[in-house]
C-alpha cells in the first residue's frame, strides 16, 4: 500500500472508532442534528484550516490566522453599523483586505527570506492591533440581510441541517482539494514543501508561489471571519483567540507532515471533525470540564507527531535497503 | 578526422577566478554529437567549475560559449536547461516527496481547463521511461526508490527537457554494480540517439568502459584531449597526476628502521560500502605513504584507521595487544591523531584563536572537567608557533585569516601538542606554497626520527617518495600494491595504479 495514505487512514480511522464509542454511551450522538451542529459549529474553524493546510504543506507556517479573523468580524460590524453598504460589499472588501494582508506576508517571507514564524508572527500582532482600533466593544450585526443568510439551510432526514455556514465549509475542502490535487499550484506547493531550493532548480516560480499560499490563507482567513460573524452576529476583537493553533492541531491531526512536503486536505477535515467530536461528547456528558477538549487535542497530537517521526523512520530503514 | 560541424558544444578560453585562486585558467573543452566524453582531474582541477560555467551555475569572466553553432550565454541552470543542456548529479536533485511523474513533469504538467490530466500525466511518465526500459508505478513517491532508479528519473527528466547535451556528475559514486551496468545500457542507448554525453568519474574502469573520448584538467588548465582507444592507462594516470615521471628515486639508507619492530597491525581491517579488507602494519618511527587517485578510497582507509567510521571486519592491535578503535575518542586515547584532507570542513575553527584551535585537541583529551589554564593555552601556543614557525602577527588572531600553510601548520600543532604516538596526515601539502610545502616536508621527516610513526596520504608522488619507507597503493577502494625499498619510484606507483584488474581489462 503506498505509505503516504498511512497518516490520513490512521486519521480516519481514530475518528471513526472515537465516533463509535461515543455513541455506544450516547446513542443520540448518531443523529443528524448532532452532525449537522459539528458542521456550522467548526466551519470557520474549518474553512481557515484548509489555508493553513495549504501553508504547512509548503513547510511554513502563518500564525496570524486567529487575528485576521477577529479583524474580518469586527471590520464588517463596525462598517455595516456605520455605513449603509451592502454586506455583499462589505465581504468583498473583506476578502480584497486579508487576501493582501496574507500576500503581503508571503513577499516578506520570500524576498527578505525572513521566517515564516516571526514574520506571521508580527502579522498576528498587527491584525489584532487593527481589530482594537476599530472597536474594543462587541458589536452585534443586526442587518437583515445576515438574517436571510442564516435561514438557508438544507434539511437533512432525522431534522438535521446543514446550515449555509456548514455547507461553504464543505465547498470549501471540496475545493481546497481540487486545488491541491489538480492544479500545477497545487503541485509547486507540495514541491515547496519537499525542498525549497531543489524546487528552484527545478523550475517552480517559488516567490510567486510562497505569495499565492499566503495570500490564499489570508482569503480564507477572511472567509472564516465572515463565517464566524454570521454564526455569532456579532463582532468583537478579543474573539477567536489562539485559533490559529486549534487550526494547526487539525492539520497535525490531520495527517500533514508538520516539516511539508506530505499530507492532505482532506485529512485536515477530519482533524477538525475529531477535535467537534471531543467537544460534542463534553457536552453529552455535561460534568467534564471543557478544557479535557484541550487535554485531549495535546494527548492526540503528541501521538500524532510521534506516529509521524515512527513513519518517517521506518520508510528511511526500508530507503536503505531497497 | 570528424568534421568540426560533428561538434555539439564548444567551450573555447574559459576563464573563471575566484578570490584568491584562477579556478579555470583558458581551458578549452568540444563536445560532439553521439560521443561519451570523460572529464578528468583530481580535486581543485577544476572539473566542476567547467561544468558549473557550462550549466549556468557560475557565470565565466571569459570565454566563449557554442551549442550546435550558436554562441550562447546560459544565465543560469533553468536557463542551460532550455537552451538544451541538462545535467544529472551525484546527489538527485528531484523532489522525493512528489510521486515519480510528478518529479518527470513538473512546471509543464498536462491540463485541461486549468486542472492537471493526472490519467495523462501518467501514462506519459510511463512512456517516457520504458524508453529506458524501466517499469514502475509512477504514482509512488520517488524517495520508494533506489538511488539508482532515482537517477536514472533524473536523467530522463533532464534529456526530455533539454535533449542535446547532458552531463553527468559523478552518477555513479553511490550505485553497485549491477546498477552501474544499468546506467551505462541508457548512456550508450542516449548517445547512439545523438546525445553528447559529458561524463565525469573517479573509476578509471568505468572511463575505459564507456568514454569515446578523455579531457584531462588540472590545476585549472588543460592537459589535454586524447581519444579514449589511442590512451593507455598509465598516460592517463601520468596526465591527471601531472608528472612527467622524471623517476623521482628513494634517496638510499633512508630506511635503515625498516628493520624495528611492528608497532601498529592492522589484519583483514576494513568497512563494507567504504574499503575492502586490508592488512597494514607499521614500525616505529616509519613514515607510510599512501598513493591513489581520487577517489580510490585513500581518505576512507584513513577515516577507518581513526575510527570516524567502524569497520565491520578485522582487528586492529597495538604492540601486540588488541585495541578497540570504534570511535575518533577511542583512537586519540590510544595515541592517534588525524589531519584530514579538507581543512576548512573538518579541521580548522575559523573564528577561534590560533591559540584555541592549537589546545583543542589536547583539550578534548584531558576532558572538559580539567581545563588548561591560560597560561598553560599561551605556553602551548607560543611553543608551536616557535617550533613549527607560523606566521601569524599574535597567537590571539582568528585561524581563518592565516594562510593555507600556516593554517596546516596550526593543525599539525594541535596533534603534537597531544603527543600522539601514531599520527594520519590526509593531504598535508594541499594549497598551500612552496616553501611552506617544503617545511612540512622537513617538520615529517622530523617527526619520525623522534620515534612517532605516521601515515600520510598525498597526490604529490615525488613527495611519497621522498619520505616514505614504504608506500600502500590503492585503486578501486581496495590496496592493491605495497612497494618498499627500492620499489619507491614515482614510476612504480603509476604503474601500480594503472594496472587494469585482470578481470576488468582494456577495452
Amino acid at each position: 500500500m503506498n505509505q503516504k495514505y498511512l497518516p490520513l487512514i490512521a486519521t480516519i480511522v481514530i475518528f471513526v472508532v472515537s465516533y463509535a464509542l461515543c455513541a455506544l454511551q450516547y446513542p443520540n450522538i448518531l443523529s443528524t442534528r448532532v452532525i449537522g451542529n459539528l458542521l456550522t459549529d467548526n466551519a470557520f474553524l474549518g474553512i481557515a484550516a484548509v489555508g493553513m493546510t495549504f501553508v504547512i504543506l509548503s513547510g511554513g507556517i502563518d500564525l496570524s490566522i486567529g487575528s485576521v479573523i477577529a479583524f474580518a468580524g469586527i471590520f464588517l460590524a463596525v462598517m455595516l453599523e456605520n455605513t449603509a453598504i451592502h454586506p455583499l460589499a462589505a465581504f468583498v472588501l473583506v476578502l480584497l483586505i486579508t487576501t493582501l494582508f496574507g500576500a503581503v506576508m508571503g513577499a516578506i517571507i520570500h524576498y527578505l527570506e525572513m521566517p515564516a514564524f516571526i514574520v506571521t508572527l508580527a502579522g498576528m500582532f498587527l491584525a489584532r492591533g487593527m481589530a482594537f482600533v476599530l472597536s474594543i466593544d462587541s458589536i452585534p450585526i443586526k442587518h437583515p440581510f445576515y438574517a436571510t443568510l442564516k435561514s438557508f439551510y438544507y434539511k437533512l432526514p432525522g431534522g438535521g441541517r446543514i446550515t449555509l455556514i456548514g455547507g461553504l465549509m464543505l465547498v470549501v475542502f471540496a475545493v481546497g482539494i481540487l486545488i491541491a490535487q489538480r492544479t500545477r499550484f497545487g503541485t509547486n506547493v507540495y514541491a515547496l514543501g519537499g525542498g525549497g531550493q531543489t524546487s528552484a532548480l527545478m523550475g517552480v516560480p517559488v516567490g510567486r508561489t510562497t505569495v499565492m499560499i499566503y495570500g490564499l490563507s489570508g482569503f480564507l482567513a477572511g472567509l472564516s471571519g465572515i463565517v464566524y460573524s454570521l454564526y455569532t452576529s456579532a463582532g468583537y476583537s478579543l474573539a477567536t483567540v489562539g485559533v490559529e493553533l486549534d487550526a494547526i492541531a487539525a492539520v497535525v491531526i490531520g495527517g500533514t507532515l508538520l516539516t511539508g512536503g506530505a499530507g492532505f486536505i482532506g485529512g485536515t477535515l477530519v482533524g477538525v471533525l475529531i477535535q467537534g467530536l471531543i467537544q460534542t461528547y463534553i457536552t453529552f456528558d455535561g460534568s467534564l470540564s471543557s478544557w479535557w477538549t484541550k487535554i485531549l487535542i495535546g494527548a492526540l497530537l503528541f501521538a500524532f507527531i510521534l506516529m509521524q517521526k515512527a513513519i518517517l523512520f521506518l520508510s528511511h530503514r526500508r530507503g536503505n535497503y531497497a | 578526422m570528424k568534421h568540426t560541424s560533428d561538434d555539439i558544444l564548444v567551450a573555447s578560453g574559459i576563464v573563471k577566478t575566484f578570490p584568491g585562486a584562477i579556478a579555470l585558467d583558458h581551458v578549452d573543452f568540444s563536445l560532439r554529437r553521439g560521443e561519451v566524453h570523460a572529464l578528468l582531474g583530481e580535486n581543485g582541477a577544476g572539473k566542476s567549475t567547467l561544468i558549473k560555467c557550462m550549466t549556468g551555475a557560475y557565470r565565466r569572466d571569459a570565454g566563449t560559449l557554442t551549442l550546435s553553432g550558436s554562441e550562447i550565454d546560459p544565465r543560469d541552470t533553468l536557463d542551460a536547461q532550455a537552451l538544451g543542456i541538462g545535467t544529472v548529479y551525484q546527489e538527485v536533485n528531484l523532489l522525493g516527496n512528489l510521486s515519480v511523474a510528478e518529479n518527470l513533469f513538473l512546471g509543464r504538467q498536462p491540463r485541461r481547463f486549468g486542472l492537471l490530466r493526472t490519467g495523462e500525466m501518467k501514462k506519459r511518465a510511463e512512456a517516457l521511461l520504458s524508453q529506458y526500459g524501466i517499469d514502475i508505478n509512477v504514482s509512488a513517491a520517488l524517495e520508494s526508490y533506489s538511488v539508482a532508479i532515482q537517477q536514472v528519473v533524473a536523467i530522463a527528466r533532464a534529456v526530455d527537457l533539454s535533449g542535446k547535451v547532458l552531463v553527468l556528475d559523478e552518477p555513479t559514486a553511490s550505485l553497485d554494480a549491477q546498477e552501474v551496468e544499468m546506467l551505462f545500457r541508457i548512456v550508450r542507448d542516449l548517445k547512439s540517439k545523438g546525445l553528447g554525453i559529458v561524463f565525469i568519474t573517479h573509476f578509471l574502469e568505468q572511463v575505459y568502459d564507456l568514454s569515446d573520448r578523455i579531457t584531462v584538467l588540472r590545476n585549472g588548465q588543460l592537459v589535454g584531449t586524447r581519444d579514449t582507444r589511442s590512451l593507455p592507462r598509465r598516460d592517463l594516470v601520468t596526465m591527471m597526476l601531472g608528472h612527467e615521471l622524471q623517476s623521482a628515486e628513494k634517496a638510499v639508507g633512508a630506511d635503515i628502521i625498516d628493520s624495528g619492530p611492528v608497532r601498529y597491525r592492522f589484519s583483514n581491517y576494513g568497512k563494507a560500502g567504504r574499503v575492502k579488507p586490508f592488512d597494514l602494519e607499521i614500525r616505529k618511527g616509519e613514515v607510510v605513504g599512501v598513493a591513489g587517485l581520487l577517489g580510490s578510497g585513500r581518505t576512507e582507509t584513513a577515516e577507518l584507521l581513526f575510527g570516524v567510521h567502524r569497520a565491520d571486519s578485522g582487528t586492529a592491535e597495538i604492540d601486540g595487544k588488541p585495541v578497540d578503535l570504534s570511535s575518533p575518542r577511542a583512537a586519540v586515547a590510544e595515541g592517534f591523531g588525524f589531519c584530514p584532507e579538507d581543512r576548512k570542513l573538518d579541521g580548522i575553527i575559523g573564528e577561534l584563536s590560533v591559540r584555541e584551535n592549537i589546545a583543542l585537541a589536547l583539550q578534548a583529551r584531558r576532558g572538559w572537567a580539567r581545563p588548561l589554564s591560560t597560561a598553560e593555552q599561551n605556553e602551548l601556543a607560543d611553543r608551536y608557533i616557535k617550533a613549527l614557525d607560523i606566521r601569524t602577527s599574535d597567537r590571539e588572531k582568528p585561524i581563518r585569516l592565516l594562510s593555507g600553510g600556516n593554517q596546516q601548520k596550526a593543525i599539525l600543532a594541535r596533534w603534537l601538542a597531544t603527543n600522539p604516538s601514531f599520527l594520519i596526515l590526509d593531504e598535508p601539502t594541499r594549497g598551500i606554497d612552496v616553501g611552506a610545502h617544503a617545511e612540512i616536508i622537513r617538520l615529517i621527516e622530523d617527526l619520525c626520527r623522534q620515534g612517532m610513526s605516521l601515515l600520510v596520504i598525498s597526490s604529490e608522488l615525488e613527495e611519497l617518495v621522498a619520505y616514505s619507507s614504504r608506500i600502500i597503493v590503492l585503486r578501486d577502494r581496495a590496496h592493491v600494491a605495497e612497494l618498499t625499498g627500492s620499489e619507491i619510484t614515482t614510476g612504480h606507483i603509476v604503474n601500480a595504479i594503472a594496472a587494469a584488474n585482470a578481470a576488468g581489462g582494456m577495452q
